[in-house]
């Protein structure tokens, strides 16, 4: 029996109990009545448990067909679909995810639908961003040397065929090398115009995965695909469950991708067939069927691959949420994920010959003076994109609010970043901060927030209160639409049971998964970082 | 700002004196929420924290606080035959309430806050604000006329053996709370149960019951010089109590003669609206109801462990109904909820989060579970009248238990879908 059939079961019991007692102490004349109410919600209940057997059969029927949405056949009206809103029509009748879980932070500063042109100089190549490669990646490149856009800027000492390329040509200016000489950023002076490194024509369709691979590593793109569990390069010899691709951010001050992918149907399409070639399983596409437009033509139109529409809060744009209500990651399962950018990026490289690193990034936040989006490529500076643009005191988030890195002016942005955020930074005491009614977004109901309608925050850097223990309790289930419970894998991730981690389910996660979990936490636990050590023990185990 | 300047420069070396570092660290953090940005995580984070959550669970027992203020007093002048009106009196009512309140609520905190800030120092962490949800529920579920000695061993046993003991803040297994109620029940039962504890103020010893104010005489002596210069009505000179006044709650009348015993008694508006003796917080329904959903509606406390509570309370109750076995099994269901320190324990002991189930699941478990060990202690046990107390401590100890089974049911359902 599922929860509506508790729910139903259970009051009608309730109801016969509150008749038999109002009965239970007069004559026998009424005791007939009540025997008769009893008969009566015996039969409804032999009734209703025929009805169910006959839906369970009807679904096995369905099931053995062949059919995919089991939930269609069902004897019992689906209730739940009464409550829903009316889905938007552009979904046309397909079936929808329903995510109630999450919590959609209102920032002020959202970026408006606006290129402003910028001259980006600099661009740098950060090793750190890549999981997965050994600390000291062999580097190829020497400063005061001239690259074309593609050329091999260091490798995996492990797996040479693995390379990271440059995203535009000009003049190595710096090598920093971090601890024990391990590479930390290759910096580039870009040229005014990009010239390329032209690779040799390649022929999809006759081509076997192998060569697909080699070409893709040699094209620079392979570390573009992030691998789950772990989130690191994809591994070059072993074939993926499946790859995801969610083509909308529901982060706060997130790009709109229907904007970014404008005029990029080719590119994406090639994309597409690309990865099919390499997936064992699918291509699946994530759709957000909450917009008030449509989803860009470019990925409603995109064939080859399974759509899976999703209407709900952030994070329901993130992949991994995604992943779970389609095909959930299984324990010793990989699955391969890409933003829709790179997408794009591996279909130029085959439609062109050549390594196109073109990214549209967009600016915004409230300590920005001018938001908007910026085409430019992987890595491009921060100061060239936040000249003049920028108020004092804020902080630089090359990512979103939640799971962005913190970034100085001096920075660069990180390779899988699509959008800087530029927020107030929080350094300053409040008089009684905790008790006097204040104006801060809050996923509880403690701030006089809703009695202020659509209220858009201009939200610091503030911890807002001091950390402590585990205390209240239900606080991140509500923030996470999967069926994990965060709070207990915390905790057994803490005390480094990991048995219990795998059981609880944390090769599902990554950290932009737990981040608003760690944004609603009252205790201002750390949760992000402990689901980063579960995962490295886990990782180091295997 | 110039005075946060000022008190910054008073900070304690945190090497040479750490006690007062820890005193220091307090005070600033309650004055201050601290200026530490984010690092390593999230960029921003929800406005609430466990000092403003706290806060708002004490804010919605204030009703309570208010009237059971003037319930002290109401009961002890209708034990006496006047001021017997509702309105009458209030600020007499009120006051004799403040004398026996005001010392109670003062001892709960200073020997707490003392534990507590011990601890922290010992510890080297801040002082941690578990405790004023804590102590703002002690008081509430205390007889008026509690010695202070015992109550201050009952807190300080609670608050080491209950809390600091297995850690602190969120680490408890038991309601630190009852734990100081069941204390006082097991180790000084002639104070907490019976009929002569629930009515403050009266001196049981001699033959004639008469008024007792104990050490706080001298403040209604105080008082009343004010209220004649105001006009108003005094204390007066001590009186004795009128023939036929017991002072059973209506939980000890029902234990011996069911529902009859009680509505002689007491009306069911009575009973509601709370104008009967009884712990100082637990008796008017409709101020902890508010309290209730002013936690739901901020989203701090579980409506699943409330909802669950009632079913299960209520399903036994009719149940008990349909038995019959006792006299106090044939008070009709829907009086049970009228009577006793449901509501309190439903609102505000069921729901601490740390004592609680942790899954929804559970919660609907446990919930339930508490409400059908409340009934079968209420009514089954001939030696406590109310059941609240140690159904909440039991199921305390099986939350963890009832966490496993959901927790390792969702494990192997993971493990099994390969």
């Amino acid at each position: 029996m599922n929860k509506t059939n508790y729910r139903v079961v259970f009051p009608t019991l309730l109801v016969i109990l509150f008749f038999e007692t109002s009965y239970a102490q007069t004559t026998s004349d009424t005791n007939s009545i009540l025997s008769r109410l009893i008969l009566v919600a015996i039969i409804v209940l032999l009734f209703g448990f025929i009805l169910l057997i006959a839906e369970k059969l009807l679904q096995i029927q369905a099931m053995r067909s062949g059919e995919k949405d089991i939930s269609a056949y069902s004897i019992f009206p689906q209730i739940r679909k009464w409550f829903h809103k009316k889905p938007n029509a552009y979904v046309q009748d397909a079936p929808i995810h329903y995510l109630k879980e999450g919590y959609d932070l209102p920032l002020n500063g959202e970026p408006e639908q606006q290129i402003l042109e910028t001259t980006v100089s600099r661009y740098a190549v950060n090793a750190t961003d890549f999981r997965g490669l050994p600390p000291i990646p062999k580097v190829v490149v020497t400063p005061g040397q001239e690259v074309l856009a593609g050329d091999v800027l260091f490798f995996d000492k492990n797996n040479p065929q693995v390379v990271i390329v440059a995203p535009v040509s000009g003049e190595v200016i710096e090598v920093n090398r971090g601890e024990k000489r391990a590479i930390s950023t290759v910096v580039l002076l870009a040229d005014k115009s990009i010239r390329y490194k032209s690779f040799l024509p390649f022929d999809l369709g006759t081509a076997t995965r192998e060569q697909i691979v080699n070409y893709m590593c040699e094209g620079g793109v392979w570390p573009m695909i992030i691998e789950r569990p772990f989130g690191i390069i994809a591994n070059t010899h072993q074939v993926p469950k499946n790859i995801f691709i969610s083509c909308f951010d529901s982060a706060p001050l997130a790009p709109d991708l229907n904007f970014v992918v404008r005029g990029k149907a080719t590119e994406f399409q090639k994309g597409l067939d690309v990865l099919n070639k390499l997936t064992g399983g699918k291509v699946h596409l994530g759709l957000d069927a909450t917009g008030s437009q449509p989803p860009s033509e470019v990925f409603t139109s995109a064939f080859g691959v399974e759509k899976h529409w999703f209407a709900g809060k952030h994070p329901a744009g993130n992949v991994g949420i995604q992943i779970h209500h389609i095909d959930s990651i299984k324990k010793g399962q990989r699955v391969w994920t890409l933003g829709v950018q790179e997408v794009i990026s591996i279909g130029a490289l085959f439609l062109h010959q050549r390594h196109e690193a073109d990214r549209t990034l967009c600016i915004g936040g409230s300590s920005f003076l001018t938001t908007g989006y910026i085409q430019t490529y992987i890595g491009a500076s921060l100061a060239d994109l936040t000249t003049n643009r920028v108020k004092e005191n804020s902080r630089l988030i090359s990512g979103d609010v939640f799971s962005g890195l913190q970034e100085t002016s001096q920075g660069y942005s990180h390779y899988f970043n699509d959008q800087i955020s530029a927020i107030p930074e929080g350094n300053h005491e409040t008089f009684f901060g905790w008790a006097l009614p204040r104006i801060m977004p809050s996923v509880s109901g403690a701030f006089p927030n809703k009695l202020l309608g659509d209220i858009k925050f201009d939200a610091d850097t503030n911890t807002n209160g001091e950390p402590r223990a585990f205390v209240m309790t239900g606080q991140y289930e509500a923030m996470l639409p999967m069926d994990i419970y965060p709070q207990l894998l915390m905790k057994a991730i803490i005390t480094k049971d990991i048995d219990r981690m795998e059981g609880l389910g944390i090769q599902e996660l990554a950290e932009e998964d737990i981040a608003l979990c760690e944004f609603a936490c009252t205790s201002k636990q750390p949760l992000q970082s402990i689901l980063r050590q579960g995962l490295n023990m886990i990782q180091t185990e295997s | 700002m110039a005075f946060i300047d000022k008190i910054k420069q008073l900070e304690p070396d945190k090497k040479k004196s750490p006690f007062l570092h820890t005193v220091y660290d307090g005070l600033f953090t309650f004055l201050y929420q601290p200026a530490t940005v984010n690092k390593g995580g999230v960029h921003v984070r929800d406005g609430i924290d466990l000092k403003r959550t706290m806060a708002m669970v004490v804010l919605a027992m204030q009703l309570c606080y208010l009237f059971g203020t003037y319930n002290i007093g109401q009961q002890h002048f209708l034990a006496l035959g006047i001021h017997e009106g509702y309105f009458e009196a209030i600020h007499l009512k009120l006051l004799f309430g403040l004398t026996k309140m005001l010392p109670i609520w003062i001892v709960t905190h200073v020997v707490g806050l003392g534990v507590e800030f011990y601890f922290a120092y010992k510890k080297g962490h801040a002082i941690e604000e578990g405790f004023l949800v804590t102590g703002a529920l002690i008081p509430l579920i205390m007889p008026p006329d509690i010695p202070l000695w015992i109550l201050a061993i009952a807190v300080a046993f609670a608050v080491l053996f209950a809390k600091e003991a297995f850690g602190g803040t969120g680490m408890n297994i038991w309601n630190v709370a009852l734990v100081a109620r069941v204390f006082v029940f097991f180790a000084y039962p002639g104070e907490i149960s019976g009929d002569n504890s629930w009515v403050a103020g009266l001196d049981y010893s001699n033959g004639q019951i008469v008024t007792d104010y104990g050490g706080s005489g001298w403040v209604m002596g105080l008082f009343d010089k004010l209220w004649a210069s105001l006009g108003w009505t005094t204390f007066g000179p001590e009186g004795v109590v009128v023939d036929g006044f017991s002072g059973a709650t209506p939980l000890a009348l029902a234990a011996s003669g069911g529902w009859e015993a009680v509505s002689q008694k007491y009306s069911p508006a009575e009973l509601w609206w709370g104008g009967i003796p009884g712990s100082i917080g637990e008796t008017s329904k409709p101020l902890i109801i508010i309290g209730a959903l002013m936690l739901i509606i901020m989203r701090l406390a579980s409506w699943r462990i409330m909802v669950s509570m009632v079913l299960g309370c209520a399903l036994t109750a009719m149940l008990f109904n349909t038995w019959g076995f006792n006299a106090y099994m044939t008070v009709p269901w829907i009086y049970h909820f009228y009577m006793g320190s449901f509501f309190f324990a439903m609102a505000f002991m069921a729901t601490d989060p740390v004592t609680a189930s942790a899954t929804n699941l559970g919660k609907w478990i446990y919930g339930f579970g508490i409400g059908v060990v409340g009934m079968i202690v209420r009514v089954m046990n001939p030696a406590y009248p109310e059941g609240w107390m140690l159904a909440i401590l039991f199921m305390n100890s099986f939350a963890p238990l009832i966490d496993y089974f959901i927790v390792e049911s969702n494990m192997k359902k993971r493990l099994s879908r390969v």
